[in-house]
């Protein structure tokens, strides 16, 4: 593998819609090789010793703050976690000061995830330490579209040209977004599916196909991403039921057999057994699901060298 | 050095490797990224041609245990390592290009204890330059080749650049 | 007081049908006619234009309550700065103008304290709340010229019809903040192709078109004046204009900030472009213009809304909507101007003789006896606003750095100078 000449230049990770492609495949390209890292013996590198991560996770996230903390470990870092739901910050302190104690502290680099979109480009103009943007509202949660561009190209040799579906609530999903501003800049074909209320049209002009149709979406997919169904408060006016969302756009065994006999299956997790995917279709071997985890923790290492791998600030 | 100079640096190199060595079987060649890679195939090919079988080569990017990262202003490119054999118990010859204040090898040395436990490990360079740095001696050397600070030691390889030749400039 | 002589000016005055160089005497506090006397002060307005008062009828004072935002004396200072001599402040203090006492404290606090005439407008509902009507005959004795819940918008319909026909009978004209609650539930921007795009969750411009519509048809019903506050939609206009041309009793006004930017403006996240109704898009900015061209948009007004610093420096979700503008209102105004967008004199209008005949004011004229009330606008003067130097007690303002064409000169309130640049 030819080292390119391309060096990274940003000290934030704020979202993909920033990114051009070039940056895109370097993470890939230094992800490929952290990933290298987790199938040795000693699972541990010195390039970040010494530096201070703080995982600020206001929204919270077992799996996301599990996996940048190990990524962060395994790179040599401190690890530190902060997990306050919303309404205990809004009750106390805000986030900007909570921001200035954390500098106060020297954090070298700041995992942020946030249910307000914008948080991670609010603190990036308070403090210094690099920051990473784990999620922020419906906005974007740029590791994940990484993440899922890492497997796909590892196991499709590419991603120009192939017919990606992303079905589920799109508008209120971070990954969905992020996915999308990647999968375009690289030269993917999206087409985004699921109910008219939550796949509206005006994703068209972010450059995707809008369908309702849900056989006709994943017929000719190569890949299928399928997004985590709620049925929450702000979303019961959108659909009627789980039960009504998962008869008419969940991937059961049927739809799954109309499926190209290429087509890989990817999901963010964690997964609805029986509502989005049916349970032995999430088992079966084009899922790729748990290889997504693996993946994930390379991409996060490599975002986190990238980072704050330098100078420090 | 010319190509041919290279040559016969490299056969020599390789004799004195077997020499050197008496449990020709535990010998293995690790090159670091980018010109000790080909430069440790080109040697395990020699060595294999003298002890008559094949000799295991992996490749080591030592990046990420550099001693430097945090003085950079961009952290520097990372790439694979391929190191397809365990390393515990055996002679793991490295093989670099040009050897100079030693920091590579410090790092090489710390990267390779994540893949096992060598029983030893011999240095190999196709020029030693001077100016060490840290405690860090070559066991076989191609060409000495002593330098002033300011002038750079160039190494091209056929496989990567398109002849072979070791150039000094000012 | 001694008489003021406001010489060489270009005096534009579209009451009397004045537009030409002139000089404007004036005595006692009031326009006089003839020649100035000899003990004067003279103001030099040569290269100037001279116009009635600026009216602004869409600000927010904070008093009672929230003086830590903005007080009578911040705000009326803001308000001259911005070339205004009168302005008419919202009811949603704390406690809501809904009833005379606060009216009264209002009044007297002004009196005692304001650069420029302040004429409070009452609640239309107890507590701005939407639920039952506010005493609007003794709002009307305390000295309300319109009545509004501001802030807030009567969702339901019968209670509002039932405010337009009472307030008729005391000739108040009722003035409304049209949102649909639930069209509009969590949105914090304009719903479209930036709201998606930002992962900010957005509110339709059908959620105003909706109590538009609906205020159109109850001053239709009740045969009553109906003011659509802060218009920010291109399908509001059109509705409007439409009602307008059936001789329906409704009017319409518009903001600076709506038909300068759009919610592209969003992007940086920053809150200072956040406010209710939000930035929507470009077409409807260009339909706000076609409006302010075409007569459907009577008024200009600039909804100025302070809120401190630790309340807006926070993540955009959370912060609160409001932007001041007295400052920057003239000028971007004048803007239009310079477009070619309106004629001066269609400017002036909308800024005097249209919200004074709305609130039965006896203002935006310079028709001999009336108050003296004058602004002097240097149509030309080129400026960079500084926030930081804002007489406002608050900073939020999207337009801090930005160059302006055009501004006040010398406000005059009364025959007294109150503030010149």
């Amino acid at each position: 593998m030819k080292k390119t000449k391309f060096t990274w230049q940003r000290k934030d990770l704020l979202g993909i819609q920033e990114l051009s492609a070039d940056e895109i495949f370097h993470i890939l390209d230094t992800a490929a090789a952290f990933k290298q890292v987790g199938e040795r013996n000693i699972k541990k590198v010195p390039s970040l010793r010494g530096k201070t991560l703080i995982n600020l996770f206001i929204e919270p996230s077992t799996r996301t703050r599990t996996s940048f903390e190990l990524a962060a470990t395994r790179l040599s870092a401190d690890v530190v976690n902060i997990t306050a739901n919303a309404s205990s910050l809004v009750k106390g302190e805000t986030l900007k000061d909570t921001a200035l104690n954390l500098q106060a502290l020297h954090a070298d680099i700041i995992v942020i995830r946030h249910g307000a979109a914008g948080a991670p480009h609010f603190l990036s103009k308070i403090v210094k330490a690099s920051i990473i943007n784990a999620g922020d509202g419906a906005h974007e949660h740029p590791t994940q579209a990484l993440l899922d561009a890492f497997t796909i190209r590892e196991k499709k040799g590419k991603i120009a040209g192939l017919n990606v579906t992303i079905l589920g609530d799109i508008l209120y999903s971070r990954v969905a977004r992020s996915n999308i501003w990647l999968l375009t800049k690289l030269g993917a074909k999206v087409t985004l599916a699921g109910p008219s209320t939550l796949v509206p049209h005006v994703f068209e002009q972010l450059g995707c196909r809008v369908t309702h149709d849900m056989e006709e979406a994943i017929r000719d997919a190569d890949v299928i991403n399928l997004l985590r169904i709620q049925h929450e408060r702000q979303r019961k006016t959108m659909f009627p039921s789980i039960g009504e969302y998962t008869a008419m756009f969940g991937l059961n065994k049927e739809r799954f057999a109309r499926t190209k006999p290429d087509a890989m299956i990817m999901h963010p997790g964690p997964i609805n057994r029986g509502v989005e995917i049916d349970s032995d279709v999430a088992d079966c071997s084009r899922s790729v699901i748990l290889e997504q985890v693996t993946n994930g923790l390379a991409v996060r290492m490599a975002v986190l060298y990238l980072c704050s791998g330098g100078q420090p600030a | 050095m010319d190509a041919a100079a290279i040559e016969r640096a490299l056969a020599r190199m390789a004799h004195e490797i077997v020499e050197g060595n008496p449990e020709a079987d535990a010998i293995v060649f690790v090159g670091l990224r980018t010109n000790g890679a080909p430069l440790a195939h080109r040697l395990a090919t020699k060595v294999g041609e003298i002890l008559g079988r094949e000799l295991p080569t992996g490749e080591l990017d030592i990046t990420m245990h550099r001693d430097d990262l945090n003085l950079r202003e961009t952290p520097p490119a990372v790439g694979l390592s391929d190191i397809p054999f365990d390393v515990t118990g055996k002679t793991v010859v490295l093989v670099d290009d040009v050897l100079f204040t030693g920091r590579s090898i410090r790092a090489a040395m710390d990267e390779l204890s994540d893949f096992g436990r060598p029983k030893c490990i011999r240095l190999a360079v196709l020029v030693d330059r001077g100016h060490r740095e840290f405690p860090i001696r070559p066991d076989y050397v191609g060409k000495n080749l002593p330098t002033s600070m300011t002038e750079r030691v160039t190494v091209s390889l056929a496989e990567i650049a398109d002849k072979d030749e070791v150039v000094i400039e000012k | 007081m001694k008489p003021l002589l406001i010489q060489h000016g270009h005096v534009l005055d579209p009451a009397n049908k004045i537009d030409g160089v002139r000089d404007l005497v004036i005595a006692d506090g009031k326009i006089a006619s003839g020649s100035a006397p000899k003990d004067a002060d003279v103001l030099d307005a040569k290269g100037k234009f001279v116009v009635p008062g600026l009216i602004d009828m869409h600000v927010h004072l904070r008093e009672p309550g929230r003086a830590d935002k903005e007080s009578i004396t911040s705000g009326t200072l803001c308000a001259a700065r911005g070339g205004f001599t009168s302005v008419v402040c919202m009811p949603n203090t704390s406690p809501a103008a809904d009833n005379a006492g606060t009216i009264a404290f209002i009044k007297q606090r002004a009196e005692a304290a304001a650069s420029v005439n302040v004429f409070p407008a009452g609640a239309i509902t107890k507590e701005l709340k939407g639920e039952e009507l506010a005493p609007i005959g003794s709002l009307k004795r305390a000295g309300v010229v319109a009545i509004t819940d501001d802030g807030h918008c009567v969702q339901n319909n019968d209670l509002m019809r039932r405010a337009v026909e009472y307030a008729k009978m005391f000739d108040l004209p009722v003035m409304d903040h049209c949102q649909d609650y639930n069209l509009s539930a969590e949105g914090v921007m304009n719903e479209g192709y930036w709201s998606v795009s930002l992962g900010l969750r957005g509110w339709p411009a059908a959620a105003e078109d909706i109590i538009v519509a609906r205020n159109i048809l109850i001053a239709e019903m009740a045969d009553w004046w109906v003011h659509c506050q802060h218009l920010s939609s291109a399908r509001s206009v059109a509705l409007v204009r439409e009602a307008k041309k059936r001789g329906v009793k409704i009017t319409a006004e518009a903001c600076p900030h709506h038909f300068t930017l759009t919610d592209e403006s969003c992007k940086t996240y920053d809150t200072n472009f956040k406010m209710n109704p939000p930035l929507r898009t470009e077409a409807d900015r260009q339909a706000l213009l076609e409006g302010l061209a075409d007569g459907t948009i009577d008024c200009i007004a600039s909804d100025h809304a302070p809120h401190c610093n630790y309340e807006k420096e926070v993540e955009f979700d959370v912060a609160p909507f409001g932007i001041i503008g007295l400052e920057t209102e003239l000028a971007l105004s004048l803007a239009l101007v310079h477009k070619k967008v309106l004629t001066l004199q269609q400017l002036v209008e909308k800024f005097t003789v249209n919200p004074a005949k709305l609130l039965r004011l006896a203002k935006g004229t310079l028709t001999v006896g009336a108050d003296a009330d004058v602004t002097v606008i240097d149509l030309s003067r080129e400026w960079t606003y500084d926030v930081t130097q804002s007489a406002s007690k608050s900073r939020n303002s999207p337009f801090h750095g930005r160059e302006l064409k055009g501004c006040a000169t010398a406000t005059i309130v009364g025959g007294k100078v109150v503030w010149q640049l």
